[in-house]
């Protein structure tokens, strides 16, 4: 198997210090490999687009970055510069209290992050997701598009330096998804290192600097968009990314 | 862990058919088992055919009864439905208006006046199995009053026949007659021999006078035979293991207890479900890297909904234990004792019901087994030692043990009644369920994180 999508590299930024990083990092359900010898790290600022076919562990990798899971084999590196905070987690699934209203959710996470001024955070958080005028609105009467930035504001409330994006965009429509992305991308101006998995692997295009490719568990590929083109031998970025795939699968 | 609570009850709050039905539902249930437990049996209805003519008197010695003194004897155990004939009685029990139908023959006071053949009344079922169990026992529980009431009243008349061969008296029309009783005449006997010349007819005379004084003493005790006969078996209860507790209060302790356990095992058991089913139990316990901890512990977070469960289920057994106060006379010198069982006994369910909402996926399937398991188990506590099989018994003792229910309902039936076994021994052994099913959550919880 080639190894030329791993030849940059871990890191886009070689030099300056990770703000989250996986050394070999393994999973094993039962006697399943799930995830196998993952290593790469993310900096401050990037945005890092995790991409695969269904079952490769994007999902795995995010929650074992994120602390849900334990890895079965190596480590995490977190960066100095980000010590005592953590990790910004947005999970697939809308992790939300559907009988609160956007603003009781909001606090009562602000409060549970021990965040400083936890009203001060809710206000900046309605602001930035342009939920206010929804805030006093149950979140079982939102719109799934609503109801998803009700659910990427509670991952940021603490204002993480890091922050994780299992499929932020799974449910929404163009307009919605659009939106969500301008936010994103507002995060990583910001300073904040963002790693996110998708399935749209256009999206992977257009908004990550950089892309990990997962195959069977295995990192295949680390590098620029433009890089995974070159692989591919396509202009089109997904008929690249499944070209990619299937020189892979065949020796 | 205050904000999560203060989360919980505000979701409760708005949740005002999910509250009404926690508390409406096992208060109902209880109240419908506390009546069951404190209610004397209803009586069955019967159609009865009195064939007999009417005012039938029956004749034993010289004494006449009436038949309605027995026949009421009967009736005092049923509710009575008279129809006027046997086929009447039978399309009654076919139709279902009546259980059973007790037919008394036209000849049935001469067969009790003869002394010598037995009486025989029709007895007409109908129904399932169980219904029919019932009713027999019922109807054969009054016929044996019946019995026994007649063969008291052939007992006294025996007796007082008997007296009067003994010791002798008055008989015939207006006592016309004086008859010589059994114990004066071997004295009599005696004096006529005394009076006789030696020969044969003297001692004829004493052999005769000896028997009838054997006669005499035999019969003496016939009288204790006759009592011993138509009673055989005289009922004086003792009570063992302690305090006595009152039917009423004892329905109150049942009733309360399980209010207060499904109060706390479905909130509990719902708390956690709710978490696992919004997705939040990987928000909350999530251990972040460079952070070291989750938001909340897994400790914090049983330790939260359990006090949820308990601290709700707590108010609503104690408002009942007051408001049936105002109905039942319960010792409220003992209400501190009352907070102490209600508290145990609240932790242990909501020790239970953590263990099942963490083992459960979903609110309804933690509801459903909330349901299934709780429901069982209460009545397996109330099964009482010798209703069953011993090993059967046991096995039920054995399975009872493990949960909380009976524990509770004793440490109740301890604090309000003063009843056996002691406060202290059912505290220990809810707090042992307690730890029990607070481990078997943190171990649900970890396997579904």
């Amino acid at each position: 198997m080639s190894q030329a999508g791993l030849d940059a590299p871990a890191g886009g930024r070689p030099g300056s210090e990770p703000a989250l990083g996986a050394r070999g990092l393994g999973k094993l359900y039962g006697k399943r490999q799930a995830l196998s010898e993952v290593s790469f790290d993310a900096h401050a600022g990037e945005m890092v687009a995790v991409i695969g076919p269904n079952g490769a562990g994007k999902t795995t990798l995010l929650s074992i970055l994120a602390g849900v899971q334990r890895p079965s084999a190596g480590t995490l590196v977190h960066g100095e510069g980000a010590a005592g905070s953590r990790v910004g987690w947005v999970p697939q699934n809308l992790a939300l209290y559907s009988k609160l209203t956007v603003a009781e959710n909001l606090r009562l996470f602000a409060r549970l992050e021990r965040v400083e001024d936890p009203e001060r955070a809710l206000a900046r958080m309605l602001e930035q997701t342009g939920l206010a005028d929804r805030a006093d609105d149950r979140v079982a009467r939102l719109s799934g598009g609503n109801r998803q930035r009700v659910n990427v504001a509670l991952g940021l409330l603490a204002d993480p330096p890091v922050v994780l994006l299992d499929e932020p965009t799974s449910a929404l429509d163009p307009t919605q998804r659009e939106r969500l992305w301008g936010f994103i991308v507002g995060l990583a101006e910001r300073g904040a290192c963002v790693v996110f998995s998708t399935h749209v692997v256009g999206e992977a295009e257009r908004y990550a600097q950089r892309v990990l490719v997962l195959d069977g568990g295995r990192l295949q590929f680390d590098g620029a968009p433009a890089k995974l083109l070159a692989e591919g031998g396509s202009e089109d970025f997904e008929r690249a990314f499944v070209a990619f795939l299937a020189k892979r699968e065949s020796p | 862990m205050r904000w999560l609570l203060g989360k919980d009850l505000r979701i409760l709050a708005r949740s005002r058919l999910l509250v009404a039905l926690l508390v409406v539902y096992p208060v109902a249930l209880a109240l419908l088992i506390g009546f069951a437990i404190s209610a004397s049996p209803s009586k069955p209805k019967v159609a009865i055919v009195d064939e007999t003519p009417p005012g039938e008197t029956i004749t034993l010695g010289n004494t006449r009864v009436g038949l309605d003194e027995y026949t009421n004897e009967l009736f005092d155990h049923v509710q009575v439905v008279r129809v006027p004939t046997r086929a009447q009685a039978a399309a009654k029990v076919a139709s279902g208006d009546v259980l059973a139908a007790i037919v008394i023959p036209p000849d049935i006071v001469s067969k009790i006046s003869s002394g010598v053949s037995q009486a025989q009344a029709e007895v007409i079922y109908n129904g399932d199995a169980l219904k029919q169990s019932l009713v027999r026992s019922a109807i054969d529980s009054a016929l044996a009053q019946a019995n026994l009431a007649l063969s008291q009243q052939i007992k006294s008349v025996a007796v007082h026949d008997l007296d009067l061969l003994l010791s002798g008296g008055k008989i015939g029309p207006l006592g016309s007659q004086e008859l010589i009783g059994l114990r004066q005449l071997p004295q009599t006997l005696k004096a006529i021999a005394a009076r006789q010349p030696s020969g044969q007819d003297k001692a004829t005379l004493t052999r005769i006078a000896g028997f009838a004084s054997l006669a005499a003493n035999n019969l003496g005790i016939a009288a204790d035979v006759l009592t011993t006969v138509s009673q055989p078996i005289a009922v004086h209860s003792t009570l063992l293991h302690g305090k006595r507790t009152p039917l009423d209060t004892y329905a109150v302790v049942v009733a309360v207890s399980i209010s207060l356990m499904f109060i706390c095992v479905l909130l509990a058991a719902g708390g956690i479900a709710l978490e696992r089913e919004e997705h939040m139990l990987t928000r909350l316990l999530r251990r972040s890297p460079g952070s070291g901890g989750g938001l909340v512990s897994r400790v914090s977070l049983l330790a939260e909904k359990a006090s949820l469960g308990a601290v709700c289920g707590f108010v609503v057994a104690f408002a009942m234990l007051l408001g049936v106060s105002a109905f039942v006379t319960l010792d409220l010198s003992r209400i501190g004792l009352w907070v102490l069982a209600l508290a145990f006994a609240a932790f242990g369910f909501a020790a239970l019901g953590i263990a099942i909402g963490a083992l459960a996926r979903e609110v309804r399937a933690a509801s459903l087994l909330a349901f299934l398991l709780s429901l069982p188990l209460a009545f397996l506590a109330l099964v009482p030692s010798g209703s069953v099989a011993v090993g059967l018994y046991d096995a039920i003792g054995a399975i009872s043990f493990v949960f909380p229910y009976k524990a509770a309902l004793q440490a109740l039936d301890a604090a309000v009644n003063g009843a056996s076994p002691g406060l202290g021994a059912s505290i220990l052994h809810l707090f042992g369920v307690t730890l029990l099913f607070a481990a078997l959550a943190g171990f649900g919880l970890r396997r579904a994180e």
